[in-house]
């Protein structure tokens, strides 16, 4: 039942195919890396016909494991030139694995000019003509559930992908049929827009759950599982209730919430955008507002949360942490609003909150946008979706914005910028955003647990000492979560209840028949990350690249006034297993 | 002098009237002015079961720590995102 699904966008064909030998379990990000190492060749134009975009659920997709329903997109990147793993919630996820599809392999170009939508069902997929091109995600969506239903999920680039934004971002449906969970990283949505492809039409009907080999042995090692997520007051809770958007308080106390374009590590007006505030306000404001709010069918943890206007409408979803922080502090504004407005925007537009609301306050640092001036950042979001020159550049992302404006200090690694831990404040992540071969990503290597969170364990977060070790570990754990199809807050679990991996483990054999152990699990982080690194090497990009932009070692930032001193040398000891 | 102290998510619940955008002012009426972030949570009616982080002056410290007038000492639950 397991196959492949090859789309080719200049002859239009669409064929399922048995799942050659080398890919045999893999699934996800490990499925999406091989795939593009091996099908792409590293130095071709991002957005040209020799890039190749694929989607993978994870290895427990379809099953009763929660979380695990999680999509993975994978490709060259026009923002970074490497290989890019970016990976979303929604129901697509799920869909596609009920339907035995392991991977859609997006191939060529259709003629410029011309929008195609893939159609997928049990037995069969077809491209037909877009009638919904010109769109944006939300209308997009609206009008695509007109015409195939509400059973349906779906997957749309709203108009910035249809100008090839080097920020443009992958919209999922959730449960709701809104399009608010996004691959957002890397311009993945910009790669879509260069095929010709607005939109894929999921029909889960007739699908099922995968075989599973022991389905007892699943179902207890999923129940344990599911103890594990529910017992621990992060996944349990703490993420329920306040979002993401907890972070703003504590990373603000911890000196390391990046403020005015990365010139001090805390914001005035931080308790107005906080995660107690998010949660205060929905709950005054009620409506169709919700807390404790689930993206994917599966989910436990119930992180993503409705924020409501005034009058109780739909504003947007609950903004997350770093999306509050980057229309926030970095851009030097304290309006919850506001905030929630552009990052409805971001969603329907179709652009990665992080490199465009970073872009916003580099904008401002370079003069484009004066500063704090929310009513300006709303005509330049305004522009993104018009296609004016200003909207075009600050839809490229961070490292566009910067050149044009002229800004010195502009926090990008590998093209893409950083999010919202200054590194100087907490150096493990610090760490990761300079080694990833993704480009600056918190995701990959979140060392913001053991140096602000006291979970698993305990690293000072402004000392050198430990921190690479920090990162490897959990660039090796994260590649293989993304693999599973796991959502990493799963990880608050794991790191802090070794039963938790124990479990996952487990379910992994009982599905599978493997006979998988912990080590194993800590072998294919390694694999995918070698492959990854070695696909960015034939791309020409080098150890060389990975570092931050030098004012982060030149200059204190207060309260702490530290800088990241780790050395080049230094940080290529992250991947010690690979030889050089 | 005083020791501010501020709380995060439930832990505001535990101290009534607690204002988020000032924090607490606490000040020691007694005692050696020295205290541990543990003892000053307890004197504040905090749990300290469901104290996980603890910052004393921006920095990451823990129950044990000592806290002095001046200082400014902040609680946090289990909390986590990304």
């Amino acid at each position: 039942m397991f196959r492949f699904l090859r789309v080719n966008m200049a002859t239009k064909s669409c064929v399922f195919e048995d799942i050659p030998e080398e890919y045999a379990g893999l699934g996800g990000r490990a499925l999406t890396s091989t795939i593009v190492a091996r099908e792409v060749n590293p130095i071709c134009t991002p957005l040209g016909p020799h890039n190749k975009l694929v989607f993978a659920p994870g290895l427990l997709g379809a099953t009763n494991s929660p979380n695990s329903n999680r999509i993975s997109v994978g490709c060259k990147s026009p923002l970074t030139e490497g290989i890019k793993e970016s990976n979303s919630g929604g129901q697509p996820g799920g869909h596609l694995a009920k339907l035995g599809i392991l991977a859609i392999i997006v191939e060529e170009m259709a003629t410029e000019g011309e929008w195609w939508q893939l159609e997928v069902s049990k037995d069969s997929a077809k491209l037909v003509p877009s009638p919904v091109a010109g769109l944006n995600n939300f209308d997009a969506v609206n009008k695509l559930v007109e015409q195939y239903g509400t059973e349906c999920s779906y997957v749309t680039i709203g108009r910035a992908g249809e100008f090839k934004l080097t920020a443009a971002s992958i919209a999922f449906t959730d449960r709701e049929l809104r399009p608010q969970r996004h691959a957002g990283r890397g311009g993945v949505g910009a790669v879509m827009g260069s095929k010709g492809l607005k939109a894929i039409i999921i029909n889960p009907e007739g699908g099922k759950n995968h075989p599973l080999a022991d389905e007892e042995a699943f179902k207890a090692a999923s129940k344990r599982f599911a103890k594990a997520l529910t017992s621990h007051p992060i996944t349990g809770k703490g993420l329920a209730e306040y979002g993401t958007a907890v972070l703003v308080n504590i990373l603000h106390e911890a000196g390391g919430l990046p403020t005015r374009n990365f010139t001090c590590g805390q914001f005035e007006q931080h308790e107005a955008v906080s995660g107690e505030m998010m949660n205060k306000v929905t709950k005054e404001r009620g409506g169709e507002g919700a807390v404790a709010h689930g993206c994917m069918s599966g989910c436990i943890i119930r992180c993503s949360g409705i924020f409501p206007d005034a009058k109780g409408k739909f504003k947007s979803k609950w903004p997350e942490y770093e999306t509050l922080w980057c229309f926030g502090p970095h851009s030097n504004i304290g309006d919850l609003d506001l905030i929630c407005t552009f990052d409805h925007m971001c969603d329907d537009f179709g652009v990665d909150t992080i490199d465009v609301g970073v872009a916003i306050g580099v904008a401002m640092a370079g003069g484009g946008i004066p500063l704090g001036d929310g009513q300006a950042v709303l005509e330049a979001m305004q522009g993104i979706s018009d296609g004016t020159p200003l909207g075009r550049v600050i839809g490229c992302g961070t490292a566009t914005t910067g050149r044009v404006f002229g800004v010195r200090r502009v926090p990008c690694v590998k093209g893409q910028s950083l999010p919202a831990y200054d590194p100087r404040a907490v150096k493990g992540v610090g760490v990761t955003y300079a080694t990833t071969p993704m480009g600056a990503d918190h995701t990959a290597g979140y060392s913001v647990t053991a140096n602000i969170l006291s979970c698993g364990g305990k690293v000072d977060p402004l000392k050198k000492e430990g921190q690479i070790e920090l990162s490897r570990n959990l660039q090796i754990a994260t590649a293989s979560v993304d693999s599973v199809g796991l959502c990493l807050f799963t990880a608050f679990a794991i790191l802090d209840i070794p039963d938790a991996l124990a479990a996952i483990v487990d379910m992994l054999n009982a599905k599978f028949g493997w006979k998988l152990t912990g080590d194993d699990v800590v072998t294919l982080g390694q694999r995918i990350l070698s492959t990854e690194i070695d696909f960015n090497r034939r791309a020409g990009i080098t150890e060389a690249a990975d570092h931050l932009p030098d004012f982060f070692t030149d200059e204190p930032v207060p309260p702490h006034n530290t800088t990241f001193d780790f050395t080049p040398e230094e940080l290529q000891t992250t991947f010690n297993w690979i030889k050089k | 002098m005083s020791i501010q102290i501020k709380l995060s998510t439930t832990l505001r619940d535990c101290v009534p009237g607690y204002v988020p955008e000032t924090g607490l002012l606490f000040e020691p009426e007694d005692g050696p002015s020295v205290l541990t972030a543990g003892e000053l949570a307890r004197r504040i009616g905090l749990p300290l079961e469901e104290i996980k982080i603890v910052m004393v002056n921006c920095r990451q410290s823990d129950l044990n720590s000592p806290v002095n007038n001046g200082d400014t000492v902040a609680y946090f639950p289990a909390v986590g995102g990304g």
